[in-house]
């Protein structure tokens, strides 16, 4: 089957009901996405299809089609930085960081559909995603600050 | 001042050492006859050398030793080098350790760490009982007891500085300019007339000269990096998804393995029949291993579905099948036979207690540690010995317990440490290394990397020690009078010491940490630690003892203040005794606004504890809304002596706070037929960020000691909580996950 990742096509023979994060990691070698818990709990493994935000885990491939899938990777890179990223670095939320890719994953979806967020829709949306480490007042901070970068951009 | 202060209390003795194309500076530590295990092979009055800057022609190699689970402590490593060095914080590589294997043989073979130097009075006494416990072993070789920061902050400025005094020496010979007019900045040397040379390419002349070592650690208002706003060396990589986990590291060839393993840990397969699993596709070999199954497949998936498909017949659990029973053994062991020690006795309690007592019994349940990285490991086996690769917070025991399985020699195990995707105690376990060495032994020079699905993590954690308390107290004339606090609980301490073929001498100080060296001068005080018979096996949890005793005191300490009607922040400060305690309280009753109105259907309550040598006060505000208790805000004021990178601090205070409260509300391990009930994050999740109060921080600078922030934050979130919930509605919660007693929003 074909897969579109990241703007790059991908041929590989797998089966029709292997999770999207799997085939991602062990297939192709794109390790941002991470497994946390397998069933659409933790976020971790966050990614888009044609934009909105999955879980990963639970996306059989053979779901997938030919639909657009981008991974934190795809997102934005260390040297450009997507702004949900970039607010990511300036408020440092990571601590362990292993939750972030599907966290900023999340936000950077949200954002699209709520250009203008409340603190409400904000604690809504990314309530979704589990930080162990407890980085959710940067988390809170970082999205607004992402928000209005955006907005100005 | 730096001089005097800080040259005096060393205990280590800084130097270098010629490695492979340039130089290493670091810390001698001269071996002194003890029972540490790691350094039985040298003689005494040998020295181990540990290096901490490594530069050649190549570049510079900052060796951060201190395992990095998310707590920063790498960037932080870093920053305390590079504070001295003059480079800036991405100029530097920075590894864990063992960076080539000429240099691993040498230099690494026997490093040891020496613990933090000792206070006086109560404190040196409660570091010597900390000492005796567990974290002797954490200390001495690992990461863990909030140790890192004390342990590093002399030793990694003091080998920075030696290292820059040594290159100046080295620039000085070549130029034949006299050391004093040499100036350093951004990893060069600068000549009075501006000419610059790199560290780089005076490494090689700097390794045949003797290390200058009487340099004088900068004053404090020199500093560049340490107190000041730092961006963390991993946050962009951890910002993009560039940082690899050691989950995240493929090799050639490798395969993939999952583990099937007795729930009822410990227990045996009795039964099995891999046909099922063996026809799967991907699936290359079905093997035995310690207490179950390892199916090794080509993809992590096919792994974990195999695993599932295994026909398994389990043995019984080495301990009580049911939860109650467990309960029942606690609450059974407030009994002179199971009196683990008396830790305080200040005046007379049983006299005092011959009137009107008050009573309450306290409940802490088994708690998962569940960091959002499953446990993971790489493991390549041959006749040569074995290569790891994992994230691990004593690396030297990985090394031993490797060696054990794949029958080497401990210099024959190479150990790759990796970022860990958070720990909070489960990266000091080793059955994941275990069980990927056994497997690694059976397909010799294949990469077998073992991941453990959530299930299997949950099921195979090794939860917080259960426990309970048994208060009685007195008041008099609007004051607390009198305090008797016995607490039961299992040792987290002997279980994870068992596994690691160690024994606990003497008392469990983890059983009252914190509440028998509390700094309250009551008339009468005694604390009593009761040792309740291995169960579950359980290990050390973010904050270890405290994260129960801390509940246990200070939720009863608000109950005996409410009692005599006295206000909980006042009488505190009436009784504390120790200055950088009422700093802390001081702060706190500031930062809250302690004691003005907070409006109908609100209240705040308090709690101090302390923890690993950092007093920590918070300070919970709650709403009692029609849906429930909403947690509005929390104040934090803690003292670690020297806050060494501020946003980070900020960030790991706010992290235990809410690592406290979320498994104070909602979390629990529990048992039935001898297995944890939960599976997942679904039934043990911690807390979200809809639940997430506004935390204000404020880091105290007043102790003597530099200390770390990991864990501090942690035992005094669940009391103040509790208080605050009793001040808002008059429900006094006993017994966690409060959830059970009270709806949260
Ligand atoms: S791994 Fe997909 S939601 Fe947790
Ligand atoms: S930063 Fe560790 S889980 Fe979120």
């Amino acid at each position: 089957m074909e897969l579109s990742v990241n703007g790059t096509s991908y041929s590989l023979d797998v089966e029709e009901d292997m999770p999207l994060l799997w085939a991602l990691r062990d297939e192709l070698g794109i390790t941002g996405p991470k497994y946390g818990c397998g069933i659409a709990q933790c976020g971790a493994c966050t990614v888009h299809i044609d934009g909105q935000a999955v879980r990963s885990c639970q996306m059989p491939v053979g779901d997938i089609g030919n639909a657009e899938i981008t991974t934190i990777e795809g997102l934005g890179t260390p040297e450009a930085m997507h702004a949900v990223q970039q607010a990511w670095v300036d408020h440092q939320v990571a601590q362990c960081g292993y939750c972030q890719s599907g966290q900023i994953m999340q936000a950077a979806a949200f954002l699209e559909t709520h250009p203008e967020p409340s603190d409400e829709d904000i604690d809504r949306a990314m309530s979704s995603n589990l930080c162990r480490c407890g980085t959710y007042p940067r988390i809170r901070a970082a999205v607004k600050t992402a928000a209005a970068k955006l907005q100005g951009a | 001042m730096g001089r005097t202060r800080t040259i005096a209390r060393r205990s280590f003795l800084i130097g270098s050492a010629a490695v492979l194309g340039g130089v290493a500076f670091g810390t001698y530590l001269a071996v002194k006859p003890s029972e540490n295990p790691l350094t039985e092979s040298l003689a005494e009055g040998e020295a181990a050398f540990n290096p901490f800057v490594k530069i050649t022609e190549q570049g510079i190699t900052l060796i951060a030793p201190h395992a990095d689970s998310g707590q920063g402590v790498h960037s932080m490593q870093t920053a305390l080098i590079a504070e001295e060095l003059d480079i800036a914080l991405d100029q530097a590589e920075v590894s864990f350790g063992a960076p080539d294997p000429a240099y691993y043989n040498t230099a690494m073979a026997n490093d040891a760490v020496p613990f933090a130097a000792f206070d006086e009075g109560l404190a040196a006494r409660s570091m010597r009982v900390v000492a005796s416990s567990a974290f002797k072993i954490l200390g001495v070789q690992g990461t863990g007891g909030s140790s890192s920061t004390p342990d590093q902050y002399d030793k990694l400025r003091a080998a920075g500085a030696m290292a820059r005094e040594t290159l100046k020496a080295a620039a000085a010979r070549r130029t034949g300019l006299p050391a004093e007019q040499l100036k350093t900045e951004n990893g060069r040397v600068i000549t009075p007339t501006g000419e610059a040379i790199p560290y780089t390419a005076l490494a090689a002349e700097a390794a045949q000269i003797p290390p200058v070592t009487d340099t004088p650690l900068r004053d404090p208002a020199e500093w560049r990096l340490i107190g000041k706003p730092m961006q963390r060396t991993d946050i962009v990589a951890k910002s993009t998804g560039t940082l690899p986990y050691g989950i995240d590291i493929s090799l050639p060839d490798m395969l993939h393995a999952a583990v099937r393993i007795n729930p009822r840990q410990g227990g045996e397969l009795l039964d099995f029949d891999a046909a099922k699993a063996e026809a799967m596709r991907g699936v290359k070999a079905v093997l035995p291993v310690t207490g179950g199954l390892a199916v090794v497949a080509d993809n992590t998936w096919r792994a974990f579905k195999a695993a599932e498909a295994l026909e398994v017949t389990w043995g019984p659990a080495p301990y009580p099948a049911e939860q109650a029973e467990h309960w029942e053994a606690v609450a059974n062991s407030f009994t002179p036979e199971r009196l683990n020690t008396t830790w305080r006795d200040d005046g007379d309690v049983d006299t005092a207690h011959q009137g009107e007592v008050i009573t309450a019994e306290y409940r802490a349940p088994y708690v998962a540690h569940q960091p959002l990285e499953p446990l993971g490991a790489i493991i390549r086996a041959d006749a040569n010995g074995a290569e790891v690769w994992s994230g691990h917070q004593l690396p030297r025991f990985v090394q031993m317990q490797v060696a054990a399985k794949v029958g080497c020699e401990m210099e024959q195990v190479t150990f790759h440490n990796q970022f860990i995707g958070g720990s909070f105690g489960h990266r000091l376990e080793f059955d994941v290394i275990t069980l990927a060495a056994e497997i690694a032994a059976q397909l010799p020079g294949v990469p077998i990397k073992l991941t453990f699905s959530r299930e299997e993590d949950f099921a195979q954690d090794y939860p917080r020690q259960i426990g309970m308390a048994r208060s009685t107290g007195s008041v008099k004339d609007g004051r607390v009078e009198s305090w008797a606090l016995d607490i039961a609980t299992v040792s987290s301490s002997v279980s994870q010491m068992g596994r690691m073929g160690l024994s606990l001498s003497g008392p469990d100080a983890q059983i009252v940490a914190g509440a028998w060296n509390m700094p309250f001068a009551l008339p009468h005080l005694r604390v009593r630690g009761y040792i309740v018979p291995e169960l579950a096996p359980t290990s050390s949890w973010r904050s270890v003892g405290a994260s129960t005793s801390g509940f246990f005191a200070e939720g009863f300490f608000d109950e005996l203040i409410h009692a005599a009607g006295a206000d909980p922040l006042e009488e505190r400060l009436r009784l504390v005794t120790r200055p950088v305690h009422r700093q802390v309280l001081e702060a706190i009753g500031e930062m809250s606004n302690w004691g003005s109105d907070l409006g109908a259907g609100r209240g705040r309550g308090l709690a101090m504890f302390e923890s690993f040598g950092v007093p920590v006060a918070e300070v919970v505000e709650v709403t009692d809304t029609p849906a429930g208790i909403r947690i509005d805000k929390v104040f934090v004021a803690a003292d670690v002596g020297r806050v060494v990178d501020p946003v980070n601090f900020e960030n790991l205070v706010q992290g235990g706070v809410i690592w406290g409260l979320g498994h104070a509300i909602n979390s629990e391990i529990t048992y039935a037929d001898g297995k944890a009930e939960q599976s997942n994050y679904h039934m043990a999740e911690g807390m979200r960020l809809y639940q997430t109060p506004q935390i204000e921080v404020r880091g105290l600078e007043n102790g003597s000691h530099v200390r770390g922030i990991g864990e501090p934050p942690v035992p005094p979130a669940a009391p103040a909580l509790a208080n605050a919930i009793f001040a808002a509605t008059g429900t006094r919660l006993r017994e966690m996950p409060f959830y059970k007693h009270i709806n949260f929003v």
